[in-house]
């Protein structure tokens, strides 16, 4: 365990440049772009040149670029992410309304993909070259071809308009009363269709790469001389699966970061109240606070993810030191 | 003018009747109205502020004239085109220094306290003339309004105002907010903004962020046996084809606005329990315009701005962007306005030939490889078919040899550009006629106006003939007379075409069969819904 605080406390150090770099580097991006968030605002209301003067004023958008930059780390040093202007409240109050909506949407997925993914990895990799085989691999890589607001789209369709199975989106029923277990129930039933299609997109990812892992093991010496000692076929795989395994943990910390840009299409498409969205949001309407407060928050995520994953390297692999893991 | 909307709905959407005539049998039968139920519409955007006393915007409109009442509602068969709401009558003075407005009696705020002239006085002079986007402008000479009894607001204004400008503007820019509520704090930083208090037939129930409003009704409300619905719920559908997959999925009832693209309403209208409606949107008429910037030598000239009049086919803009969901254009009002339209205008007939010919005699001929010159084509990127007419016009000036490049930017990108930086030869916008030439249509054209200015001339024209029209119909107190002034204006802006008008359009609803009610006035969508209902 010492050997995982070391690691901690390095990640750590570390990380804090990590989150400085992207949010200035967000913060300059989102300067470049052109238009600010008054720009974005009266494009559906109009107004006059008081009135955007006004606006700029109140929204502290008169400022210079770098003041604003050194006013918004003053403030993060707070702990303090600023205040929203196209919502007109605390970034933290926004994105701690959303944020749950994501996590639960992501890790679903996850594990959907991860999960089923190495499953049938596994099933198809004890066999390489196997009917069973090549019908995995076709099938998940047709998966992975189809754009995920597609197969968004397909699965509304066939599930909510025509069999009407399933509700067409939103995270629970409108304005319903439901509480405890009945209001889980309601957020799984919800959740099927966008965790279903944010998670076969990645699923022939994992299944792909569990799968030539397998085969790569397969050929290795201790493999050779497991056989030789007569142990049994079962016994084979699972030696030949926990070694395929390592690389897919990496994979999962890596996917962590990719599944929040898939999560900004799958919310829209099923208007799921999310982080994602609400990024989408902010980049449209210039409100640079709530952006790095989302971006903030997501590199703090992948971040974490990436350090558990380390971890759990650690774990499932103790050949792997800390110190080789790096910082 | 209720004879005159149906010949103009005819004209204007002639396909969009063929494709409602299943729907039309619903919507002409006369019902008894059922009282309860809950009505699910879809919202494709989330105001953040839902005041509409500050925000006159159709966004916010579409959900807060629920809650917060005009002075008045526009009407297709009332006298001027409007009905009366907090307003039981008005009256301009002959000097066009007051106006007198006769309050309704017995109304309450929905937190109980009574609906005063003091909330009118101070919605007026507070709110509208400081602060609304639009009141900023039509308000600008009011100088005080008296409270002779709690029954009357008398508006006065420094300047002779027409009066016929203030009552074209009523059903939009006069939201009553409540005096009570707003007169302690920053009126731009209350909470009554986000949660709406109002004297109208449904109060504000929640909000949930990304998800949902909820409206209920309001059982202290005025109209007798009024509301009929118990709750209005707009569900946010962020996504454009939700709404189609919603409705057909019987989870929402209603989807105004076009939250159905065009492209889906004839596989739509034959959903049986739904129909394609296209009336109540007359008096929320957008125009499709081509923006010039006459910084350009060759746009400032006017037989190269004549050349690109007539390189646009109007007709199949009409049937092929828009589906036939539209009108072509003949000038800057558009055809549906019953005070201020004139077809007394000149006209450019799609002829490319003539084009050309236009394009030589300016001195730009054609180059070796077929080209005059180049421009940098701006299209608004607000709707699908501002963007499209974007494509088809690359190519209608390709055919007269000039070479248009797109650039597309995203909205708050596209105002920059355009509004402050000009940096555009032509854009294409969508500007919006709101009843009377001097809220958000003379701006077009004039000059003056300081640079950053949305939806207002940045194009650098400069007509002094033009501006001296646009003051005189300003200070014109007498009806008749300054009509007359805007048919004038009319003739003078298609003559020298300091912008291209192309079509004009409107939006459509979806709904369910069993919503009663609905369209049965010029601004349906964002009135009050008082009288809607739901059969089981």
């Amino acid at each position: 365990m010492n050997r995982a605080l070391t690691l901690l406390r390095r990640r750590l150090v570390g990380s804090i440049f990590v989150l400085l770099i992207v949010v200035i580097g967000t913060f300059l991006l989102l300067e470049a772009a052109p238009g600010d968030a008054v720009d974005a605002y009266i494009v559906s209301t109009g107004g006059d040149a008081g009135m955007i003067e006004l606006l700029r004023h109140r929204w502290g958008l008169d400022q210079s670029e770098l003041t604003r930059l050194a006013n918004y780390l003053w403030a993060l040093l707070h702990l303090d992410l600023g205040q929203s202007v196209t919502f007109s409240r605390p970034v933290r109050d926004v994105i701690l309304e959303r944020l749950p909506t994501t996590l639960l949407l992501m890790v679903s997925a996850t594990a959907l993909s991860f999960g089923l993914g190495s499953a049938l990895g596994i099933y198809a990799g004890a066999k390489p070259g196997s009917v069973r085989d090549r019908v995995l691999s076709i099938g998940s890589l047709a998966l992975y071809a189809i754009p995920g607001f597609w197969l968004g789209l397909v699965l509304i369709v066939v599930f909510a308009v025509d069999l009407r199975w399933l509700p067409i989106g939103g995270i629970e029923t409108l304005a319903s009363s439901k509480t405890g277990l009945d209001r889980a129930g309601d957020i799984a039933i919800h959740l099927l269709l966008p965790v279903s299609a944010l998670g076969f997109i990645y699923l022939a990812l994992y299944l792909r790469m569990m799968r030539a892992g397998m085969a790569e093991v397969w050929r290795q010496d201790f493999i050779l001389a497991a056989r030789a000692r007569g142990l049994s076929r079962r016994a084979i795989v699972r030696h030949v699966a926990r070694n395929a395994l390592l690389p897919l943990v990496t994979m999962l910390g890596l996917q962590s970061a990719q599944m929040l840009g898939g999560s900004v299409v799958i919310e829209s498409v099923f208007a799921v109240p999310g982080l994602g969205r609400l990024a989408q949001e902010a980049v449209a309407g210039r409100d640079t606070p709530l952006l790095l407060g989302i971006i903030l928050v997501s590199a703090v995520l992948v971040v974490v993810i990436n350090l558990l994953v380390d971890l759990a390297y650690t774990i499932l692999d103790p050949r792997v030191g800390a110190s080789e893991v790096g910082a | 003018m209720s004879q005159f909307t149906i010949s103009r709905r005819a004209v204007l959407a002639g396909s969009a009747m063929l494709l409602a005539s299943t729907a039309l049998p619903t919507i002409g039968r006369a019902q008894t109205p059922k009282k309860g139920g809950r009505l699910v519409v879809a919202a494709d955007s989330e105001p953040r502020n839902l005041n509409p006393a500050i925000v006159a915007s159709n966004g916010v409109f579409f959900i807060s004239s629920k809650v917060v009442e005009t002075l008045a509602e526009a009407s297709f068969d009332g006298k001027d085109g409007l009905a009366p709401r907090l307003a039981l009558s008005w009256e301009g003075a002959d000097d066009g220094l007051s106006a007198t407005f006769k309050l309704r009696d017995g109304v309450k705020w929905h937190d109980g306290k009574p609906f005063t002239s003091a909330d009118v006085a101070f919605s007026a002079l507070q709110v509208w003339k400081p602060l609304q986007n639009l009141g900023r402008t039509v308000f600008r000479d009011l100088e005080a309004v008296d409270t002779p009894d709690a029954l009357t607001a008398v508006f006065k204004f420094s300047k002779p105002t027409p009066f016929q400008l203030i009552r074209n503007a009523l059903p939009a820019l006069s939201s009553v907010v409540p005096k009570h509520v707003y007169e302690t704090g920053k009126i731009e930083d209350n909470p009554a903004n986000i949660a709406p208090v109002g004297t109208g037939p449904f109060k504000f129930a929640e909000y949930k962020q990304g998800q949902y409003y909820r409206l209920t009704k309001n059982t202290d409300y005025w109209g007798k046996d009024e509301p009929y619905l118990d709750e209005i719920i707009y569900q946010v559908l962020p996504d454009r084809t939700s709404a189609a997959a919603a409705l057909e999925a019987e989870e929402i009832h209603l989807a105004a606005f076009s939250a159905v693209p065009l492209a889906d309403l004839d596989r739509i209208s034959k959903v049986p329990g739904l129909k394609v409606v296209t009336k109540g949107y007359e008096g929320l008429t957008y125009q499709l315009v081509v923006e010039i910037n006459h910084r350009r030598k060759e746009l400032a000239d006017l037989k190269v701005r004549q050349a690109i009049a007539h390189a646009i086919d109007k007709d199949f803009v009409v049937k092929t962007v828009f589906l036939g969901y539209a009108a072509a254009s003949t000038g800057p009002v558009p055809k549906n306005d019953p005070q201020f339209y004139t077809a007394d205008v000149p006209t450019y007939a799609f002829d490319v030939a003539k084009a050309n010919a236009l394009l030589d005699e300016a001195g730009y001929k054609k180059g070796a490889d077929g080209k005059r010159f180049s421009l940098k084509l701006l299209p608004a990127p607000y709707f699908n078919e501002t963007k499209q007419f974007g494509d088809y016009l690359r190519q209608a000036l390709a055919a007269i040899g000039i070479d248009a490049q797109l650039v597309n930017n995203d909205s708050a990108a596209h105002i920059k550009a355009v509004y402050t930086d000009h940096a555009f030869d032509l854009a294409v916008g969508p500007p919006v006629f709101r009843g009377d030439p001097a809220i958000s249509t003379t701006i077009l054209v004039q000059s003056g106006i300081p640079d950053g200015v949305p939806f207002s001339n940045q194009g650098g024209y400069k007509n002094e003939d033009l501006d001296a029209l646009i003051t005189k119909a300003s200070e014109t107190l007498d009806s008749a007379a300054r009509t007359e002034l805007y048919k004038t204006f009319q003739k003078k802006v298609v003559e020298d075409l300091p912008l291209i008008n192309v079509a004009e359009w409107s939006f459509i609803s979806v709904a369910r069969d069993t919503v009663g009610n609905i369209a049965n006035n010029p601004r349906w969508a964002v009135s009050n819904w008082a009288d809607t209902y739901l059969e089981s």
